[in-house]
Order: C-alpha cells, then sequence, then structure tokens
C-alpha cells in the first residue's frame, strides 16, 4: 500500500506535486470517491429506515396509496432510461480507455440525454400530483384516498425523489462538464480519474433509483 | 527514519529553519487561499479555540444563572437559548472539529511523511464550508435564536423559533465539512504513507484519526438526512416527525442519536491519539502494547454504532431494545479500559518527564476515567432512569468532554506548539495554568454528579418554583443552592485557569520570545525528527525512509547518542554519550 | 520547576482533589431518601457501580502516581529500559471488566425489569403533560394538578402529553418516564409512609414528595414541577371524595385556581409581561389581537380565551396557551376573579 519514493523527474503534467506518482494520485482519487459514495447510500440509507417504520407502522395504508397515488408505468419507464444512461457512461470509460475521446464525449452526452428524459418524465410526475393535491404531509388534500396519514407516504415519496432528483441534476451538469473537457482532449488512456469518477457517482444514483422503485411504486 | 534525513531536520536551540512555512509565501491573501495543510491546520487552531472561548463565556453565563435559586441575571427564554448555543457550539463547532482538523490536519501529513494531505484543494473547502456552518449558526441567533437544546427534540422544535431553520442548516454543513475532512485523512493514511512506514509502525495519534475518520465518514451522513428532515418537516410539515401529523418524535432520537452517540467518538478517539504520543514522549518509553491501543480505537468506533440507544431508556422505545443498548454500551468500556491501562503501564521503566503537556496528559488519566466510569454507572439500565436527564448526565459529559477532549487538546496544543511557531511557552507560567484548570474543573463538576443523583433536573433555569407559583420543597432547595453555588465558583477557578494557559502560549509569539529547540522534547515520531520547527512548506526535503516503530527509543541513537565518538574523540560504549537533540538548557527548565 | 518538585505538585493536587470528593461524597452523599419500593431496587446496582468506580479510578490514579514516581526521570541522558508488554496483565485487564460489568449489566436488567413491570390490579392514574403543568384524573373523574397517592399500595401512572414532549420524575421514588403526545406510557410504585394527613393539605408548609418534569418542554421547563402526597388509604378516600369543585362560583375560588392550575406560570398579577398577558387590569381592556382587530375584554372574550385559545391570540403573543382542564363553575370563578384584579 504505502507508497513507493520516485524521483521528482517522473511527475507527469496532470499529476500533482505532493503525490509521487500517477497511480497513487489515480488510486487515492478513486478510494475518496468510493468514500464519499458511501456516505450517500448512508444518506440514503436513512430515508430508507424512515420508510421502513412507517411501513411497519401502517402497512394498510401504505399499501393503498402506493396502489392508488404513484404511477407505476412511468416509474418503470424511468428505470430503463436510467439504467440505459448507466450503460452509456460505462461505455464511455471503455472508449476512452481505447483512447477514442470523440466517442467517449459522445457516450457522456446520451448520459446525459437520457439523465434529461428521467427528469422530464419526473416532471410529468410532479406535476400531475400537485394538480390533484397529492401533497407531502399537511398539504395533503386529495379527495380520492383518505386513509389516515396518508400524508406521511407522500412525504417520504417527495424527500426521497425529490433528493434523488437532485442528485440527478448535480449528476447532469458534471457530467456535462466532463464531456466538454473530454472534446477539449484533457483526457486520454493515461488519465481519465474524472470520467471515472463521474461515472461512478452516476452509478450510484442509477442503484439508489433502482431500490427507490420498487420500494415505494 | 534514516539518520542521513534525521540530522539537518533537528536544529539546535536559538537557530531558525531556512524555510519556514509561517513565512513562506508571505501576506494574508497567500493564507486566506492556501492549500496548505499546516497552514489550514492553523487557521482550524484559531477558530475552534475562538469557539471555545465563546461556548466557555455561555458556559459561564449559565452557571451564573444557576448560582442562586430564582432568577438571577436572565429569564428564563434567555438562559434556555444561552445554554442551547453553549451545547451547539461547543459540539458542532469547537469539539468535533478541534483535534482532527487543526492538530490533525496539521500533523497527519508530516506523521505518515507526505508532503501535504490527498486532496489539498478540498480540505481548503472544508474549511470554507466549516466557516459557512458558522455563519448559519451566527444567522440562526440573530433569526430569532434557537431554543431546542443541542438535541433539537421533536415536536419542541418544530413549534419554537425560526431560528432552529437556520440552526439545522448550520449542522448540516459542518457536517459536511467533517465528511470532507474524514475522507481526507482516510485516504492519505491509506495510500500516501512515506516508505517503511507500515500499518504497525504508525504513530497512534494517527490511528485514533484514522478510526475517527471512519466514525465521521459512516455517521455524519445520518445528522445530514435528520437535519435534512427536520428542515422540511418545518417549512413543509411532511409529517415524519410529527405526532400530530402521524410522525413518530422518538424516530427522530433514534435518529439523532444514531450519529450523536458516534459523533462522541469523534470527539474522543483523537484524544486517545494525543494522550498516546504524550505519555509515549515523556515516558521515554515504548507503548505499552501498541496493538492492543491501535486496535481498540477501531473496535470502539465499531461499537460505538451499536449504542445509541442508551440515551433513550425512559424515552418510550422498546424494553428488548434498551436490554440490548445497555449491554453493548458496557462492552465499550472494556477496549477504552485497555487504553487507560496500557498509558498507565507506559510509564513502567520510563524516565517521566514532567512537562507542561505530560501533565495535562496525566490530568486526561485522572478525569477520563471517572468521566467513564459514571459513563458505564448511566449504562445500567435501572439506574439510568434515575440519573437520565439530571446534572449527573452534565457532569459524565463534561468529564469526558472537557476533562477528556478538551484537556488533551490543551495539552496536545502545549506539545506541538514548539513545532507550529517554532517558539517555546513559559513552563512556569503554563503549569500554573495547568494546575489552575485541574482544580477548577473538579470543582466545577464534581458536584454536579451529586446533584444529579441527588434529582436536580438538567436544563433547569431555576430549582425553586412549582407550577402552582409555590416553592419547591425547601430542604431540595437547598441542597440544590450550596452544590451549585460550589460549581459555580468553579468555573471561575477553570476560566482563570483557560486564560493563564492561552495568555502563556500567545506571549510566547511575541518579537524577541525564545525561539524552540527543534526536538525540544526529544520525541522520536517524524514529525519531531524529520522536520524542522516550524516546518518547511514542503515537510521534507526528501521523502523519509522509516525503519523502526514511532517510539523506539532504544533504537533511538540519535536523540541519546550511540555511546559512540560522542564528538569530542572519547568512546564511552556505554549509551552515556550526552544526547545530540535533548541538549541540557537552563532556561528551557523554567 | 524541576521534576522532582513537579512530581510533587501533582500528587499534592491529585491528593486534594481525592479528598474533596470524598468529602463531597460523605457530606452529601448521593441518593436522596428511599421513598418507595423501588428506591431500594435501583439504589443497589447504583452503590455497587459506585464504590466499584470509587476503587477503579483510586487504583488508576495511584498507579499512575506510583510510577511516576518512581520512574521520575532524573537526568537529561536517562535511557528507559525496554519492556516487552506481559500477556497475563494484558489479558487480565481484558478479562477482569467484562466479568465486572456482566455482573452489573445483569443486576441492572432484573432492576429494570422490576421497574417495568406494574403489578395487576395497581390504583390507576391518567396524567397529562401540558406546557407547563400536570393533571392527574382519578378513577372517580376528579381532575387534580398535584398528584395524591395512597400509601403501601400500587400505583400506576398511564400519561400522555397534550403538546410536546415531557418526562415525570420523582427523585424520591426513583421513578422517570418521557410523556409523549399522541402515546400512552407509564410508570408505577408503591410508596411507603404517608407524608401527610389529609388535613394537612389544606396548610402551607406540609411535607410532600417532590415531582419535575425532566424533558426540556420550553420556556418554563424549569418551573413544572409539581407535589405528591401520600396519605394513608382511609384519608386518600376521604380526600378523593372530597375534591368536589364548590357548587357556586366565587372570587376566591378564582383565585386560588390561578395559581392551582398553573395560570400563574404565564400570566402575571402585577402587570409585567410573562409567557402570556398580564392580568392586571384585564377587564374591560382594549385587545389588539395578531390578525389586526381589536376586542374589548369582556366575559364572553375572557371565557372564549379560556375554553379556545388559540381562537384569537393577543397581538405580541404566540399561541402557547395549553387547553386546560376547567368546569363551567371554575371558569365562571376565574372570570369572576379576573375582574377584580387592578
Ligand atoms: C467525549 C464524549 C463522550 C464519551 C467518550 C462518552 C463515553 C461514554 N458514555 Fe457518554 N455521553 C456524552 C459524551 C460522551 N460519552 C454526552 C455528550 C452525553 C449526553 C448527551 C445529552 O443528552 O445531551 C452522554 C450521555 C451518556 C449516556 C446517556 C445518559 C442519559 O441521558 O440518561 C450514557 C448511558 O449509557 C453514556 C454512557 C457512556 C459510556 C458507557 C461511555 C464509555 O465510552 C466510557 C468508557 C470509559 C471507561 C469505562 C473508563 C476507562 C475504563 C477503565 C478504567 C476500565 C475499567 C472499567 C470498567 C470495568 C467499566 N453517556
Ligand atoms: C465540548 C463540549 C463542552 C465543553 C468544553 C463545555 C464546557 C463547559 N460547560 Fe457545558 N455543555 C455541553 C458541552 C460542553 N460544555 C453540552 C453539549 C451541553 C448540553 C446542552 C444542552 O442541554 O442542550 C452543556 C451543558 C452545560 C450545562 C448544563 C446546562 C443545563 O442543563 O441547564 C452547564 C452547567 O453548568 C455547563 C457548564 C459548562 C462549563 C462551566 C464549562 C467550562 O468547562 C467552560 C470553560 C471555558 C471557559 C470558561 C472559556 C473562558 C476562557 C477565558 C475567559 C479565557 C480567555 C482568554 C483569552 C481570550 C486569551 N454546560
Ligand atoms: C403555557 C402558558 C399559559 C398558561 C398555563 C395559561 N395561559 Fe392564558 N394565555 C397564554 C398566552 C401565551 C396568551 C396570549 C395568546 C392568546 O391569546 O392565546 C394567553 C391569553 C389568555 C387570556 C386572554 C388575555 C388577554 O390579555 O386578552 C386569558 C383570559 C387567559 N389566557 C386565561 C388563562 C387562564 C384562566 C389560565 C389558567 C387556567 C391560563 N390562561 C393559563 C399562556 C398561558
Ligand atoms: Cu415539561 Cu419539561
Ligand atoms: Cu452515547
Amino acid at each position: 500500500m504505502a507508497s513507493t519514493a520516485t524521483a521528482h523527474a517522473d511527475h507527469q503534467a496532470h499529476v500533482q506535486h505532493h503525490f509521487v506518482s500517477s497511480e497513487q494520485q489515480f488510486d487515492s482519487a478513486k478510494m475518496g470517491m468510493w468514500l464519499f459514495l458511501i456516505t450517500e447510500i448512508l444518506l440514503f440509507s436513512g430515508m430508507f429506515v424512515a420508510y421502513a417504520v412507517y411501513r411497519v407502522w401502517y402497512p394498510e395504508m401504505f399499501d393503498s396509496a402506493a396502489q392508488e397515488l404513484l404511477d407505476p408505468f412511468k416509474g418503470a419507464l424511468n428505470t430503463i432510461v436510467l439504467l440505459g444512461s448507466s450503460l452509456t457512461v460505462a461505455m464511455a470509460i471503455r472508449f476512452i480507455q481505447d483512447d477514442e475521446a470523440k466517442k467517449a464525449g459522445w457516450a457522456l452526452v446520451v448520459t446525459v440525454l437520457l439523465a434529461g428524459v428521467f427528469m422530464v418524465i419526473k416532471y410529468f410526475e410532479y406535476t400531475h400530483k400537485i394538480h390533484e393535491g397529492i401533497l407531502p404531509g399537511v398539504h395533503y388534500s386529495y379527495e380520492g384516498l383518505t386513509t389516515p396519514y396518508v400524508g406521511i407516504f407522500m412525504s417520504i415519496y417527495f424527500v426521497m425523489t425529490g433528493i434523488h432528483g437532485l442528485h440527478v441534476v448535480i449528476g447532469m451538469v458534471i457530467l456535462s462538464v466532463i464531456a466538454f473537457r473530454t472534446f477539449r482532449g484533457d483526457f486520454s488512456s493515461e488519465y481519465y480519474t474524472y470520467i471515472e469518477l463521474s461515472a461512478l457517482y452516476w452509478h450510484l444514483v442509477d442503484i439508489v433509483w433502482i431500490f427507490v422503485f420498487p420500494l415505494i411504486y | 527514519m534514516s539518520t542521513a534525513t534525521a540530522a539537518p531536520a533537528i536544529l539546535p536551540k536559538g537557530h531558525e529553519p531556512t524555510h519556514n512555512y509561517l513565512k513562506e509565501p508571505k501576506g494574508i491573501k497567500s493564507w486566506l487561499t492556501t492549500v496548505d495543510h499546516k497552514r489550514i491546520g492553523i487557521m482550524y487552531l484559531f477558530t475552534v479555540t475562538g469557539f471555545f472561548l465563546i461556548g466557555g463565556i455561555l458556559a459561564l453565563l449559565v452557571r451564573l444563572e444557576l448560582i442562586a435559586p430564582g432568577e438571577t441575571i436572565m429569564d428564563q427564554d434567555t438562559y434556555n437559548q444561552i445554554f442551547t448555543l453553549h451545547g451547539v457550539v461547543m459540539v458542532f463547532l469547537f469539539i468535533i472539529p478541534s483535534i482532527p482538523a487543526s492538530l490533525g490536519n496539521f500533523l497527519l501529513p508530516i506523521m505518515v511523511g507526505a508532503k501535504d494531505v490527498a486532496f489539498p484543494r478540498l480540505n481548503l473547502a472544508s474549511f470554507y464550508i466549516y466557516l459557512a456552518g458558522a455563519l448559519l449558526a451566527v444567522a440562526g441567533i440573530v433569526f430569532g435564536g434557537v431554543d431546542t437544546g443541542w438535541t433539537f427534540y421533536t415536536p419542541y422544535s418544530l413549534e419554537t423559533s425560526a431560528g432552529v431553520l437556520w440552526m439545522t442548516m448550520a449542522v448540516f454543513v459542518a457536517g459536511f465539512s467533517s465528511i470532507l475532512t474524514g475522507i481526507n485523512f482516510i485516504v492519505t493514511i491509506h495510500k500516501m504513507r512515506a516508505p517503511g512506514l507500515t500499518w504497525n509502525r504508525l504513530p497512534l495519534m494517527i490511528w485514533g484519526l484514522y478510526a475517527t475518520s471512519i466514525v465521521q465518514v459512516l455517521a455524519t451522513p445520518v445528522i445530514g438526512i435528520t437535519m435534512l428532515l427536520l428542515f422540511f418537516e418545518r417549512v413543509m410539515g411532511i409529517g415524519i416527525f410529527d405526532p400530530a401529523l402521524g410522525g413518530d418524535p422518538v424516530l427522530f432520537q433514534h435518529f439523532f442519536w444514531f450519529y450523536s452517540h458516534p459523533a462522541v467518538y469523534i470527539m474522543i478517539l483523537p484524544a486517545f491519539g494525543v494522550i498516546s504520543e504524550l505519555v509515549t514522549t515523556f515516558s521515554r518509553q515504548n507503548i505499552y502494547g501498541y496493538k492492543p491501543i491501535a486496535l481498540s480505537s477501531v473496535a470502539i468506533a465499531f461499537l460505538g454504532f451499536l449504542v445509541w440507544g442508551h440515551h433513550m431508556f425512559v424515552s418510550g422505545q422498546s424494553e428488548v431494545s434498551s436490554i440490548v443498548f445497555s449491554l453493548i454500551t458496557y462492552l465499550i468500556g472494556i477496549p477504552s479500559g485497555i487504553k487507560v491501562f496500557n498509558w498507565v503501564a507506559t510509564m513502567y521503566k520510563g524516565s517521566v518527564w514532567l512537562r507542561t503537556p505530560m501533565l495535562y496528559a496525566l490530568a486526561f488519566l485522572f478525569l477520563f476515567t471517572i468521566g467513564g466510569v459514571t459513563g458505564i454507572m448511566l449504562g445500567v439500565l435501572a439506574v439510568d432512569i434515575h440519573l437520565h436527564d439530571t446534572y449527573y448526565v452534565v457532569a459524565h459529559f463534561h468529564y469526558v468532554m472537557m476533562g477528556g477532549t478538551v484537556i488533551a487538546f490543551i495539552g496536545g496544543v502545549h506539545y506541538w506548539w514548539p513545532k507550529m511557531f517554532g517558539k517555546m511557552y513559559n513552563q512556569l507560567w503554563s503549569t500554573i495554568g495547568a494546575a489552575l484548570v485541574f482544580v477548577g474543573f473538579n470543582i466545577t463538576f464534581f458536584p454536579q454528579f451529586i446533584l444529579g443523583s441527588q434529582g436536580m433536573p438538567r436544563r433547569y433555569h431555576d430549582y425553586s418554583q412549582l407550577a402552582n407559583g409555590e416553592p419547591v420543597r425547601q430542604d431540595i432547595i437547598d441542597l440544590f443552592t450550596q452544590l451549585h453555588f460550589m460549581s459555580t465558583v468553579g468555573s471561575w477557578v477553570l476560566a482563570l485557569g483557560l486564560f493563564v494557559a492561552f495568555f502563556t502560549l500567545l506571549a510566547s509569539l511575541r518579537k524577541g520570545a525564545p525561539l524552540a529547540e527543534g526536538n525540544p522534547w526529544g520525541a522520536a515520531t517524524l514529525d519531531w525528527t524529520a522536520t524542522t520547527s516550524p516546518p518547511d512548506p514542503h515537510n521534507f526535503h526528501h521523502t523519509p525512509i522509516v525503519t523502526r516503530g514511532p517510539y523506539d527509543y532504544h533504537l533511538l541513537d540519535e536523540l541519546y547518542g550511540d555511546g559512540g565518538d560522542s564528538g569530542d574523540g572519547s568512546k564511552l560504549g556505554d549509551g552515556s554519550a550526552a544526547p545530540v537533540v535533548v541538549t541540557p538548557s537552563k532556561d528551557s527548565e523554567v | 520547576m524541576n521534576n522532582r518538585k513537579l512530581g510533587l505538585g501533582v500528587i499534592a493536587l491529585s491528593v486534594l482533589a481525592i479528598i474533596g470528593m470524598g468529602v463531597l461524597w460523605a457530606v452529601y452523599g448521593w441518593m436522596p431518601a428511599q421513598k418507595a419500593n423501588l428506591a431500594p431496587v435501583i439504589d443497589g446496582p447504583f452503590y455497587f457501580v459506585k464504590w466499584a468506580s470509587a476503587a477503579l479510578t483510586l487504583g488508576v490514579v495511584l498507579a499512575m502516581l506510583y510510577l511516576m514516581v518512581k520512574y521520575t526521570r532524573k537526568s537529561e541522558t536517562q535511557r528507559s529500559e525496554v519492556v516487552i508488554p506481559n500477556t497475563i496483565m494484558e489479558t487480565a485487564w481484558i478479562v477482569l471488566p467484562t466479568i465486572l460489568v456482566l455482573v452489573v449489566f445483569t443486576w441492572g436488567f432484573k432492576a429494570y425489569v422490576t421497574s417495568n413491570v406494574a403489578p395487576p390490579g395497581a390504583y390507576e392514574i391518567y396524567v397529562k403533560g401540558k406546557k407547563w403543568l400536570w393533571e392527574f384524573t382519578y378513577p372517580n373523574g376528579v381532575v387534580t394538578n398535584e398528584l395524591t397517592v395512597p400509601a403501601n399500595r400500587p400505583v400506576k401512572l398511564i400519561m400522555t402529553s397534550d403538546d410536546v414532549l415531557h418526562s415525570f420524575y420523582i427523585p424520591e421514588f426513583r421513578v422517570k418516564h418521557d410523556v409523549i403526545p399522541n402515546r400512552y406510557t407509564s410508570v408505577w410504585f408503591e410508596s411507603g409512609q404517608p407524608t401527610a394527613t389529609a388535613a394537612q393539605l389544606e396548610t402551607p408548609g406540609y411535607d410532600f414528595v417532590q415531582v419535575f418534569c425532566t424533558e426540556y418542554c420550553g420556556t418554563a421547563h424549569s418551573a413544572m414541577g409539581t407535589r405528591l402526597n401520600v396519605l394513608m388509604q382511609r384519608d386518600f378516600d376521604t380526600w378523593l371524595a372530597s375534591v368536589e369543585t364548590p357548587s357556586e362560583a366565587s372570587v376566591d375560588y378564582g383565585e386560588k385556581l390561578y395559581s392551582q392550575k398553573a395560570c400563574i406560570t404565564c400570566h402575571s398579577v402585577d402587570g409585567s409581561g410573562k409567557v402570556g398577558p398580564t392580568f392586571k387590569g384585564i377587564y374591560g381592556r382594549q385587545q389588539q389581537m395578531t390578525d389586526g382587530s381589536v376586542v374589548e375584554s369582556d366575559e364572553d372574550y375572557l371565557y372564549q380565551s379560556i375554553v379556545n385559545p388559540g381562537g384569537q391570540v393577543v397581538a405580541g403573543y404566540q399561541n402557547q396557551m395549553p387547553v386546560i382542564a376547567l368546569d363551567e363553575v371554575q371558569i365562571q370563578s376565574l372570570i369572576m376573579w379576573m375582574k377584580t384584579v387592578e
């Protein structure tokens, strides 16, 4: 694990001065990203715990609310869209490893577009609910289903999908920047740390959704 | 380390190193935009100390209010805001970042033989994020104040003033900073160690920081989501924690303590690291049981995740969970005991040198043991029913936090001060400061154990009035008054001691104050043997190569002289040659 | 300051601290008087752990001081001896504490079970916590704000809250539990000696058992304590039968209710502002509301303010006032009395 002493002369342009080698820098960045992803998973776990607790408390309410209030079709569609985008980021990494920066860039662009599709579908889901008064907590005013405390279910729905959506938007921004830099020629098979890291992040966003979808819908 | 790199690093007294991170580059802007871990550490040091003073002054106000029954200097609402602020400032703005972000940032790369932490820019970012958190906390005070206690229990926190919104965001943001520091440290320890620095040769300070960082990374996101949910609860009424909407206030407590119990180990584990360094250096002795101490930190970090329910024995959680939580709570006493016993045993056959940092280390052993065993008392299911939310708990946590962490922090600052600033403070005055702190601390907090077991509840503005306006039973008022009086007087002695200690340190920074020797304590870790005091901006001229354990004093010929050539040609060969580093000097004695 | 003098200083301060703690221990003791059956059950493990802790702490400190003196540094060049950690020692200080804590756990666990499970047939009283008073409802429907219980008989309190968390705490009974909105929690105890006779309850300054609120609940959290009276069963029965509200409203009765029902916590009679507006000159006063309207304070307004406090909120105040259990005569008495507060 401990780094080997390498003379300063070996330093390539992208290696910061406090690292001894390119691998050390890449390994560190990757480990840092993994740790960050762990914190993200824990952040979402908090919400899953809240979900589990209330599901145990109010099982019937949860079943009926999921059936009556949510749109599993749109949810499923979104799952497919996100899975597709995960595939395209993975492709971007393959391409850059083969030094095909153009293709890698396009793969990233497609990823961003798919993320956009996801957000559009989400937008339709949200507006429909807001229109019907299917809102969290105190604001819940939908006449169609009045089981007690159903507002809590919607709270969990909105908080979870909302925070997840926020992650999607952040991911879109990051991936766009990375795509731009890829086209500019910043990355190569020698050095593609940022593509790797943003792909890891994107997979996380995807995986969280894979849990959210079957649990909530 | 190879003698070749060590030799130029340790300068004799009166010699300034040619390069000094404090002076290069110059200018305030170079400080504010620095990515040098040492400068970031120093900026943290001054900021957290500032918050400690603020928190301390709030504490003095709390104590003054309680000196006598009835309203003394402030009304109920003010009191409630002051103790809340005291708790929030001390916990989130002072003690959690205290040792890791200040001493840790400064030392971690040096102790592992690296030029910097793995992500220097992230490190600076985390400092500014922390400041943003502090700013939000200030906003909370300005926009309504916060009177929930540092625990923010619902539903009270949902209906009181809007300052809570700001405060939850402050905690969220400060937590983010804490996560970034943790990630940075873990990666640095894993990936940036100097050649030869195996896990078994890591200084115990690094083990302490490593365990701390793991807890920071795993627990802090949970307080993040808790604060977010509380925020949404307040602005949108999502109902998750609000009983009026079918939510569960006890769930909030679970969320809160799932972070905040591990957080108490975020506070104490770095202190354990500091104490290991102090005890070994000033006993001139290898640590008694390196592996047990290193691994017990990890064990404590791990067990710390499984005991949060001991804060909720009377809150309405299920009895079975209370029983399980109680059992695991005791188990934490065992690795903690291993540490205490090993520290004491380290002095065995050592050469105990009583400099100010060691005085703090000894005070720590005394006070932390009391704090720890009273924690065990609180873990006893049936007994906690009586003691919960009384001053017994207040005394317990001040013994571990102030008597443990803060004492270790101050001891550590005294120890590394010559390293950080190249200056030596006045020994006599710093000794007086340490003595006053020890005495004042005990007068302040020991009576609180008795107050608590006698039934004095915490978060009380007054202890003399019933709901119908008539007095509390007279003998109770009398008892509480006497003990509170003692405690308040103690807090003045404590404040005086802290003042003397801080003033003595600051006074050493004045122009013309004596320069420190390169390694005034004759310590054996890389921070002392391989860098100048103060260090070079890049820490090392050459990456050091480590060839021995951190406390192998018997291999430390460069400190003691190898009994070989003593310089004047006389070969003694019995190890008694004058040490190269620990130069005897009269004025460092006083 | 040389090493030896400092060593003496450390010893002196340590001894001073130990003696000081010992003196406080001896003078003040730890636990308050044992006034109910659960007290000895809880004090057992408490004192065991206390003595064990004292012994452990003393052991650690004395060992520390001994080693500090024995191995104090005598010269600049003194080298320490190489010490190989002793496996037996290392094992001992893992195993012995483990045994100790297991003993403590078992003991604490047993006591906990005892303190948690009320015997069948306990006398049941309903408790409601609200900001900032307690209401106790007896089986016959009587509501009081001080708790009165029969001696030598298991009593079970079934508790809930109207607003935020509170916690019901009787130090001398070693009883405590959080009181939670929308949920019932309970505690039980069997009190020992009576603290008063029925007649004494009418005279000020009699002996009682102190009750505190121990979960932070806002402004007057520290003024939410009340009294607990223990009466002989016979006295208790007489007392319970006699607490009826007078059938006629009166100013005197209103004044009594003002403190009994804890209006005093939030309303002053001397013109000073507390959590709520002062009662001084309340009758006939022009009152500005938060919605901007101005209302003249007449009987009807006072009545509405008491039965439905959230209905109209006085400008400059929060909607903090709880709905307090009062019957018509009590409300009338309060209003009659309020009119007299000048
Ligand atoms: C630095 C912070 C810190 C540390 C290290 C600890 C350490 C411990 N704490 Fe403490 N605790 C707090 C900070 C801390 N605590 C705070 C802030 C609160 C209150 C929060 C609030 O409500 O506001 C609190 C509250 C608290 C409670 C809840 C009380 C209540 O509200 O009713 C409990 C109950 O179990 C507890 C237990 C323990 C235990 C068992 C340890 C153990 O880790 C201690 C282990 C150490 C030792 C035991 C001493 C050394 C060991 C030996 C010498 C060996 C021999 C020992 C034995 C055989 C037992 N703590
Ligand atoms: C790190 C944590 C920490 C620290 C160090 C302290 C330190 C102190 N605390 Fe605090 N305390 C808490 C964390 C901490 N506290 C928490 C979490 C709570 C619970 C809050 C809640 O219930 O929500 C609490 C609650 C609490 C209470 C209970 C309030 C109540 O329940 O009503 C009391 C009462 O005595 C108290 C007192 C003190 C005192 C006297 C100190 C002293 O040790 C302070 C000493 C420091 C100073 C006195 C600084 C002054 C220094 C100078 C003046 C020197 C100036 C020099 C220069 C400028 C050069 N604290
Ligand atoms: C928790 C604190 C609290 C308690 C206890 C309390 N009140 Fe109040 N009261 C308030 C507050 C706050 C207001 C002002 C806001 C409002 O109008 O609701 C108020 C308003 C009033 C008013 C209208 C005052 C005015 O100036 O117009 C009356 C009358 C009143 N209370 C009577 C009582 C009586 C009688 C009791 C006891 C049986 C009582 N209150 C107990 C807090 C309290
Ligand atoms: Cu009710 Cu505190
Ligand atoms: Cu805890």
